[in-house]
Order: C-alpha cells, then structure tokens, then sequence
C-alpha cells in the first residue's frame, strides 16, 4: 500500500513534467502539418527566395519571407545593441557597485519593466518614440525599425539586467580580492577580472534577451509600420515574421495556401527562437561548469 | 633582483628534510643579520604603534606594538581567532574591504602611516603584496596572470611584460614546468602550482613587502616544502611576513617570530630565542602544545 502510494506521487509529478514537453512536442506537430500543405504548393525553396511576400497579389502571388526574416534580425539585433551594453553596465552596477539596499530597491523597479503590457509600450513607441526619432534624424516618419529595436531592447532589458547580475554576483569573491591585493582599482577589477570571469553568464544572458526580442509581436507591429519592402537601413519600415502573422491570420480564408503559408511562417519563427534559447543554454551550461 | 642574491640561502640547504637544530639555524641567521644591517638604511620596515582593531562591536587587536626588520621573513603564530590573519591583513589594508570595520593607532610602512587620509590604497597594495590561503590564480592564462599587475600599473610593452613574467615565474621557481605553456589557463595547474604561480602574480608588480596568509595550509607536504624553500630564497630581496598554524613551518623558514593570543601581541622575537627560552609563560605553553 505504501509503495504505491510512494509510485502514484511520483508518477504524478512526472507526468506533470512530461506535459511541458507534449505541449512543445505538439505545437511542434501543429505548425509542422499545418504548412505541409504550404510547402507542397509553393514549394520550400520558393519560400527563400529573392522577392516579396505577396500571398494576395492579383497575378502571381509570392511568398518570400526573406525580407521577414531580415526585418526580424534587424528589430532583434538593433534591441541588442542597444539592451546588452545598457542592460550590462545596470547589472554591473547592481552587483558591483550599490549597497544592499540600493539593490532591494532597484531589482524589483527594474523586473516591474517586464511587466508592462507590450501594447502599452508600443503604445508609447507611436506617441513619444516616433517623434522624437522624426526629429533627430530629419525623417518623414518615426515608426521604423530603430523604434521597434528601442522598444523590444527595453522589454528585453529585465531579462539581460536579471541575468547578467546572477552571472556578476557568481564570480568568486577570491578573484575580486586577489585583483585589489595587487593594487588594481575597484573599476580596474570590474573590467578586467569580474566581467570577463562573468562573460559566458552574460552572452547567455543577451540571448535569452534576444530569444525574447524575436519573438515580441504587439509592439513591433505597432512600432515598425510593418513594409513589405526590402529594408536596407534601419530608418526603414520593416515587417518582422510575428508581426506577419499578427496582422494576416485574422483576415485569411481557412484552409487557403495562404492560410497554411502563415503556418510556415510560425513554424520558421519558432525554430529560430528554439535555436537561440538551445545555444543560450549550451553556453549557460559550459559556464556553470566553469565557475 | 639577481639571480646571484636568489641563489643565496644557506638556512634552506641545512635545515631541508630533518628536524631543525634550531641553536645552529640561530648562528647562520644571526650571521645574515648582521650582515644585512650594514646594507640597509632603515632597520625598520613596518613599524606598528598602539594599534587596535574592531569589527563593528568585537575587538579582533589590542594595543599592538610591533616592529617588523627588512629582509626578514617574520611568522605570525598563535591560536585560530587570536588576530593574526586581521593583523597581517592591516599592512596591506585588505580589511578596509570589510564593512563596518574601526580601527586605532597607527601603521608606518616604510616611514608612511599607511591610515593618513592622504595615502593611496592602490600604490600601498602595489608595494605590500598579499598571498592568499587558498590559491587564487585567475581564471585566465599563465602568462595573462602574472602580467596582469604589470598590466594594471601601465606596462603595456609586449617585451618588458614578456620578460617580466619570464622572471617572476623564475623568482617563483615555476618557470621550468610551466615554460611550454604560458597561454594554458591557470586553472589547469595543481595546487601546489597554482600557489606558486599567486606568488609570482605578487612578485610581478615588485612588491617591497609580501604577506602570505597560511599559503601552504591548503596544500600536501611537497608542494608544502617547495613554497617554504621559496620564502627562504625571496627572503634575501623581500620582506616577508607569514601567519602560519604551523609551528613547526615558523620555526623552520623564519627570523622572527611573533606570539598572538587573543587579539593581543605577546610576544615578539628572533624566532631561535620564542622557541628556545621564551620570555612570557604563555608563548611556552603555547608552544609547547599546552594549548591552541
């Protein structure tokens, strides 16, 4: 009686687990067999090659998401830019640099930043953001791919800024002294010795940051103007892979070649964040054997 | 320094591997002594006065006064609390990192009270290095952890750091096994090594004053014998002082030898004389194994 009872708890607790995994075996199903259909009509190749997505045009439609994938990388690469070096000096000076206290106060301020409905801050990339870029650099119009790498590098921020601080905080306190014994100063030791020791926590850090900034759909569709056009500055309109979805799902007939492009589309966005968050993780790992 | 003044360790060569007639290791070092009074100028290298020391509530020192000689390598003994690692942690200011900490008196470290306001932590921790208990090399190469002081005192020429690291790793009696792979992470070395290799990181921004904070206590007796043999030989450039538990370790490497007991210095001396006929009752019981 009591083995089995010892064996329903366990098997409770891991079916709980394996649901995890059957919903991410099964979403990876779903968008699988939903563009299979896709792909027979267009055609995979046809998917990648140079043109414009244009599922609705009067002649012949297309279906090239390269332009999406390169609209994606831009948002995705340009909130790095700007989030990593923020986000980086932030946590150095969290765990480096304030009091116990300061700490307290800050952390929680700065994790509020992830709670904030992405609607709101695309909100504010229309209103505030866009002008003021318009300004600064003699643009028609704001809402470009600079304003989506600003707004998803402030949703990516928590995510860098919690990180990196855990990975600062796990350097052994010995390094630190065994720098200052030698006559290094405090900011000497921060940069030579802390942050490099830390840096694998970090990169993994920024990837997960990045995992998050790719897959941000509601305040790049409001803040990039969504052009289908191939973008070639970052001053350009550009149209990530979510916002596609977001914006074509609700209007195409189900069942249409279109419809299931949709799901190609989904499909390629969801391994382009599985790879990320995997490397994030081998380097997560490789670090924690580190330290 | 020269290899010639390296070479010179005559009390190494008599006492190594058996047990230390100490009335003979006297004579050899009473002869150095003098010999090295006549050189210097100053007979006093750190010179404490009156000094007390708080962590926040508890007094860790009281009323130490100390004189400690050039050239000289000086053990700090005495039972585990009794203030000697807070004590040997004051020259370099290490403490200072430590919240909440007070202190009184004075520290003069080659003329210089090394508390006065004016004084710059960073150059006093250039000239009065520290070797930590547990080896601590940097999780970056052989070659980066020794150049890094030179580094972060300005030397940026490739030749100047790359002969730098060749002699502190000599000086540090590591170059031999480590020669082949200087770009190998430091990690990768044994304990034993990875002591030596903190003592030429120390050696490497020329310190005039080395702490060693129980620098063999984490290691086995051969990597043991080979950092003692090191001390002996760097005493001849360097002023050394050690906090050891190990008796025996004070005896057999140091000049002199100072007795704390309870945050209080209780005795003082050339090393020959506390193990032989010390003055104070507590120095004897303590060395004798009546306690500690």
């Amino acid at each position: 009686m009591h083995n089995f009872k010892e064996n329903a708890i366990k098997y409770f607790f891991m079916a709980n687990g394996m649901l995890s995994i059957i919903i991410l075996l099964g979403i990876f199903y779903l968008l699988l067999s939903r563009s299979l259909p896709a792909l027979q009509n267009v055609g995979l190749t046809n998917f990648f090659a140079p043109g414009y997505w244009n599922p609705t045009a009067y002649t012949t439609p297309q279906y090239s998401i390269l332009n999406l994938i390169k609209g994606t990388f831009m948002v995705g690469a340009g909130s790095l830019i700007f989030a990593v070096p923020l986000g980086v000096a932030c946590a150095t000076y969290l765990a480096e640099v304030a009091g116990a206290r300061e700490r307290e106060v800050l952390k929680p301020i700065i994790e509020i930043l992830a709670g904030i409905p992405s609607v709101v801050l695309g909100f504010f990339g229309l209103v505030v953001v866009a002008p003021v870029i318009a300004e600064l650099f003699g643009l028609n119009s704001g809402i470009n791919a600079l304003n989506g790498s600003i707004l998803v590098g402030i949703m990516a921020l928590p995510t860098i800024v919690s990180l990196a601080e855990d990975a600062i905080s796990a350097v052994p306190q010995s390094y630190r002294h065994a720098s200052l014994a030698l006559g290094a100063t405090k900011w000497q030791t921060i940069l030579r010795i802390t942050l490099p020791a830390a840096l694998s926590g970090i990169i993994a850090a920024s990837m997960l940051g990045m995992g998050r900034a790719v897959g941000e759909t509601m305040t790049v569709l409001m803040a990039t103007g969504n052009a289908l056009a191939k973008p070639s500055s970052f001053f350009d309109s550009v149209r990530t892979l979510s916002a596609n979805i977001a914006i074509e799902m609700g209007e195409v007939p189900v069942g249409s070649v279109h419809y299931h492009s949709l799901f190609f589309v989904g499909f390629v966005l969801f391994m382009i964040t599985f790879i990320i968050n995997l490397l994030a993780d081998v380097i997560f790992q490789r670090y924690r054997e580190e330290i | 320094m020269t290899k010639s003044k390296l070479e010179k360790n005559p009390v190494l060569t008599e006492s190594k591997g058996k047990l230390i007639s100490l009335n003979a290791l006297n004579e050899s070092r009473q002869h150095e002594y003098t010999q090295k009074e006549i050189k210097t100028e100053k007979e006093v290298k750190v010179k404490v006065n009156d000094f007390s020391f708080y962590y926040s509530s508890k007094q860790a020192l009281q009323n130490v006064n100390m004189d400690i000689a050039p050239n000289e390598v000086t053990a700090l003994i005495g039972p585990s609390g009794c203030g000697k690692t807070t004590f040997l942690r004051t020259i370099n200011r290490m403490n200072d990192l430590i919240p909440g900490t007070r202190l009184e008196g004075e520290v003069i470290v080659s003329g210089q009270n090394i508390y006065h306001p004016a004084v710059d932590v960073v150059e006093l921790r250039r000239k009065v290095g520290l070797v930590f208990q547990q080896p601590n090399p940097f999780p970056k190469s052989i070659y980066e952890n020794v150049a890094y002081g030179p580094k972060i005192h300005g030397k940026k020429k490739r030749t100047l750091l790359d002969e730098i690291v060749e002699e502190s790793l000599q000086q540090a009696a590591l170059w031999d096994e480590v020669k082949d792979r200087l770009k190998d992470s430091a990690l990768s070395l044994s304990g034993g090594q990875q002591q030596r290799l903190c003592i030429a990181r120390v050696l490497a921004v020329r310190p005039e004053i080395i702490l060693m904070d129980e620098p063999t206590s984490a290691l086995d007796p051969v990597a043991t014998q080979r950092i003692e043999d090191l001390i002996r030989k760097l005493s001849s450039g360097y002023t050394i002082i050690i906090v050891t538990h190990n008796m025996q370790q004070a005896a057999r490497i140091s000049d002199f030898t100072a007795f704390f007991l309870l945050g209080e210095l209780v005795e003082c001396g050339k090393t020959a004389q506390i193990f032989t006929k010390p003055k104070d009752t507590r120095t004897e019981e303590y060395i004798t194994g009546r306690f500690g």
